[in-house]
């Protein structure tokens, strides 16, 4: 998809004058982050197997060569397919070769954050091939020719009835022009009108959420049981998973599942886990004939071995932005890409460039929420702060707040000029009149006093000048 | 105001205050509530001249090369005090979690660094996990809410130390929070750079704030404290905001955060 | 392999090893991974599925519950009526599409006059499926689906209403005790085609954050724990 990630700002102001998406980021800020609560709670040795996944996945970015190279062996043993793809150009020209390659109509996509980075569906249309995508909420945005708000729940950010309106548009034409108010209604008719093209598609198209280099399985989680349908009815599954999605082992499963569906709903466990090892076998009644997964890199290799390598070991869960206090007040769409919230803050400036993300990385208190619930450690404060060092580093920090800083530690590095400065700055807020005890504005200061009063100095100077009367 | 074992088997004396910009230059009644807290626990209390700022405006802004600068400094100003005290988890934090990073290429001034981190404490925690003060024989009349600042919260651990301390306080009560744990909006340099989303945040804050009919709410760090007094008193909030130092030390007396002298 | 692939391949992995500053792995280091790889380590054990079997089967049953399946727990002579009675309780059509599996064989259908039972794959009209399992995991309630020729993917996914019988002997703690049985039937390193485990029944929360089941697979889930 299109970034309008340099546009944050703008994209901000929309975000909070849309009363729609503000009552559904009440509902997002409470209800996940108390369910995960609630999960960890649960389970006596959460915190043991977030070490473990952490540790899991650098053993596997350690080692990323050979459990890819392992993986695919697997798959071919098994009469699968292994397609490389250095960049999204290459993932995108290889899945469009093999739908044409069996003269695909349509496409049954289950939700897949990769395949909005290479922006796929705009591609296959491009060439007459129609992507449907059949998890409900990207059915809902795909409807909307909206963006994804966020990695596991695309359509948080709609309410039912902008839902209600949605479905009467787009479904009136085969029958259902009734207005639904109950979100089961809503869901029964999405089931209904997706059911048929489950049906009928050529090809099915997933992403991963692992790949097991121990057996050549692609393994997906999911709730609805689209996925599953994506990918055994069709004659042709394609896997689309970026490389670090590859784990070694079924135990390393084990662990990674366990903290994923916790971490993302708090849920015990997600409805459907799947393992899928090549195309179907002979003898099985069911299943595709043809299994292929592509492997995308776009960027992904060059971040092994830098001070940014930690994100890769994200297992798109969802928890840093359900408990982001930054994505909770402007929601996913803001983030202007694909991938919102801290590990989006993260990630898109590596996948679009730091000069178009550049806000992303500095929209942050820092608060650390985000690091304390991540399943797999990402210290993700410390690698936005990476990212403001290179902004630095290559003057893309905005001017006014680079002269600021330069005139203070000007002043920092000399405490005996600082000293004095203080204590003529305790004098000058003192001449704007400290009679009420703050200030409704104050020059130099509009984005504090635009929202907020501020406090005034207590009289009597500095607390070093004050210290230093007492003990003289 | 008593303090009960297990006690550390060392106790420091001479105990370095950090006092912090926003102390110094906007309440110095905190720097004076935390020497009065330390020196009742039998601290030495110094403040070395030399000390300014933590660094963190430039290490948030990704000026690396002025952070060490500044660091370096700290470093110097600090050197041979038994524990150097500050009456903030976001400064604190900074000695003693990000400090030692700033020097993986210098190891000589990284070991000094990792000697500052290792003795550097945000003040509430240092007073209950070191000092083992369990009581600071105060008084305040009133509701308090306490706000869980973010650095000490969860890079330093301090929750139940305020708590505990303000159990012990005469006349206080506690009504907590729905998500007092939840970011105010300030991040420093953030609530100038993104004032509308900063707004949001603390806007959230001081609706539960407001909710849980407190009249006074405290918090360990200043800057915070400032961002949320401005909120609720452009709200036209009664809630009279404070740092938690001041009430435990018996200076709850004082004017409150944006409120004027009296008479 | 195509020259495209082949160069893009040798691309991606020649640059993971620049970034990783090393070659191909060797040596030892390349016979302690694959030493990983044939062995895998177990992650920490998780206490709550480490039971005796009978406590295993109970807290297998309570999950299941807990996660929005029915169970029924009956003696073997009793699959057969139970599944008519269960479509009968629930006003559903006594059609019912069935795995073609041994197991499912060896219990007495005809038995049943009003059950009409189809064998073979699912279809988009199917309401009723009634499948084995290959095991059940207490730790989460989940059911473990090894799909093949007497196992059909279609029949876990395109039902409204999908019944499943797990004999009680096949409940294991955890995940890693299912692998360990999975290498035992199909060998290491070999899979069926699809393994599903299946939590309960199909849902989304997908408006308004909320609940809601039988999004693309079944709306039900009876589970007819089985005594051995």
């Amino acid at each position: 998809m299109e970034s309008t990630a340099h546009a944050f700002k703008e994209n901000v102001g929309h975000a909070l004058a849309d009363p729609n998406l503000q009552d559904s980021l009440a509902k997002l800020k409470v209800g996940f982050s108390e369910r995960r609560r609630q999960a960890a709670e649960r389970l006596p040795e959460f915190e043991a197997l977030r070490d473990r996944a952490r540790d899991i996945k650098n053993h596997t970015l350690a080692h990323l060569d050979f459990y890819l190279e392992e993986f695919e062996r697997k798959v071919i043993g098994l009469g699968g397919h292994v397609h490389w793809a250095p960049t999204a150009a290459d993932a995108r020209r290889i899945i469009a070769e093999l739908c044409q390659s069996v003269n695909a109509r349509t496409v049954a996509k289950s939700k897949s954050m990769v395949a909005e980075e290479i922006a796929l569906n705009e591609h296959l249309e491009a060439l007459g091939i129609a992507p449907i995508e059949t998890d409900l909420g990207e059915y809902i945005i795909q409807l909307r020719h909206e963006p994804p708000s966020h990695i596991i729940a695309p359509a948080v950010h709609l309410t039912k009835d902008q839902v209600a309106d949605t479905f009467l548009e787009h479904h009136a034409k085969l029958g259902f022009d009734k207005r639904l108010t109950e979100r089961n209604d809503l869901v029964a008719e999405a089931r209904y009108v997706l059911r048929q093209k489950f049906l009928d598609a050529d090809v099915g198209l997933t992403g991963a959420n692992f790949l097991v280099a121990e057996t050549g399985s692609s393994m997906l989680v999911t709730n609805e049981g689209n996925a599953d349908l994506s990918n055994t009815l069709p004659r042709m599954h394609i896997v689309l998973a970026s490389i670090e999605k590859v784990i070694p082992t079924l135990e390393d499963a084990a662990v990674l599942l366990r903290v994923l569906a916790r971490s993302a709903t708090g849920q015990e466990s997600s409805a459907y886990t799947t393992l899928n090892t090549g195309p179907k076998r002979h003898e099985d009644l069911d299943g595709p004939e043809q299994y292929h997964v592509v492997l995308l890199d776009n960027g992904r290799s060059s971040v092994l071995g830098t001070e940014m390598q930690d994100i890769l070991r994200c297992i798109r869960c969802g928890a840093c932005m359900n408990h982001c206090p930054v994505y909770g007040a402007v929601g996913g769409h803001a983030y202007g890409w694909v991938y919102p919230g801290p590990m989006g803050a993260v990630l898109t400036p590596q996948l679009v460039g730091v000069e178009e993300a550049s806000n992303l990385p500095n929209a942050s208190t820092f608060c650390g929420r985000c690091e304390s619930v991540c399943p797999v450690r990402i210290p993700l404060p410390k690698l936005m702060r990476h990212w403001r060092e290179r902004e630095f580093e290559k003057h893309l920090t905005p001017k006014a707040v680079r002269q600021g800083l330069a005139m203070w530690s000007f002043a920092a590095r000399r405490p005996a000029l600082y000293r004095r400065l203080t204590a003529m700055a305790n004098r000058v807020l003192a001449l704007f009149g400290r009679a009420d005890g703050r200030y409704r504005t104050l020059p130099l200061a509009g984005g504090w006093t635009r929202f907020r009063d501020f406090p005034a100095p207590q009289p009597g100077g500095t607390f070093h000048a004050r210290w230093a009367k007492r003990k003289a | 105001m008593s303090t009960s074992s297990p006690r550390p088997p060392v106790r420091p004396r001479r105990v370095a205050l950090f006092v912090t910009c926003l102390v110094d230059l906007f309440r110095p009644s905190v720097g004076f509530a935390a020497v009065k807290l330390l020196e009742d626990a039998g601290c030495t209390v110094e403040v070395p001249p030399l000390q300014v700022c933590c660094g963190q405006p430039a290490y948030n802004t990704g000026d690396r090369t002025t952070t060490r600068a500044i660091a370096a400094q700290v470093i110097d100003a600090f050197e041979g005090y038994d524990a150097v005290v500050a009456p903030s988890g976001s400064c604190g934090g900074m000695l003693s979690h990000h400090y030692p990073g700033l020097f993986d290429d210098d190891p000589a001034l990284k070991a000094r660094a990792e000697n500052l981190a290792g003795r550097s404490y945000e003040l509430i925690a240092f007073l209950v996990d070191v000092l083992g003060v369990r009581d600071v024989g105060a008084r305040y009349q009133g509701s308090v809410t306490y706000h869980d600042s973010c650095s000490g919260l969860r890079e330093l651990g301090v929750k139940a130390q305020p708590r505990n301390l303000l159990g012990s306080v005469q006349g206080l009560e506690l009504r907590e929070m729905k998500t007092p744990e939840v970011c105010c909006g300030f991040g420093g340099t953030f609530c100038v750079k993104y004032p509308e989303i900063s707004n949001a945040m603390v806007g959230e804050k001081s609706a539960d704030i407001a909710a849980t009919g407190a009249d006074t709410l405290l918090a360990g760090d200043l800057g915070c404290l400032m961002n949320m007094a401005g909120k609720l008193q452009r709200e036209g909030s009664a809630v009279r905001v404070r740092h938690v130092a001041e009430v435990l030390a018996g200076m709850g007396d004082l004017p409150a955060i944006g409120e004027p002298e009296r008479g | 392999m195509s020259d495209a692939t082949s160069s893009a391949r040798a691309q991606i992995l020649g640059g993971i090893r620049r970034s990783l500053r090393r070659g191909e792995l060797t040596g030892e280091d390349r016979s302690a991974v694959a030493k990983r790889l044939a062995d895998p380590p177990r992650g920490p054990s998780v206490a709550r599925g480490q039971l005796p079997q009978a406590e295993k089967v109970a807290l297998f049953c309570q999950w299941a519950e807990t996660l929005n399946a029915t169970v029924a727990r009956v003696g073997p002579a009793e699959v057969p009526g139970e599944v008519s009675a269960y479509l009968a309780r629930n006003n559903l059509p006594a059609n019912v599409a069935m795995a073609p599996s041994p197991l499912l064989e060896g219990y007495d259908w005809a038995g049943q006059k009003m059950l009409s039972i189809r064998r073979g794959r699912g279809q988009g009209s199917d309401q009723v499926s009634v499948t084995g399992a290959f095991a059940g995991i207490a730790e989460t309630g989940t059911v473990v689906m090894a799909t093949g020729p007497d196992h059909p993917v279609s029949l876990n996914l395109l039902p409204d209403t999908h019944v499943v019988v797990l004999r009680e002997s096949d409940i294991v703690g955890g995940y890693e005790d299912v692998w360990g049985r999975l290498r035992a039937r199909y060998g290491k390193d070999l899979m069926p085609r699809t393994v599903n485990t299946i939590t309960g029944p199909s849902r989304t929360g997908d408006i308004e954050q909320t609940i809601e089941l039988g999004a693309h697979g079944p709306r039900r889930m009876h589970i007819l724990v089985v005594r051995d």
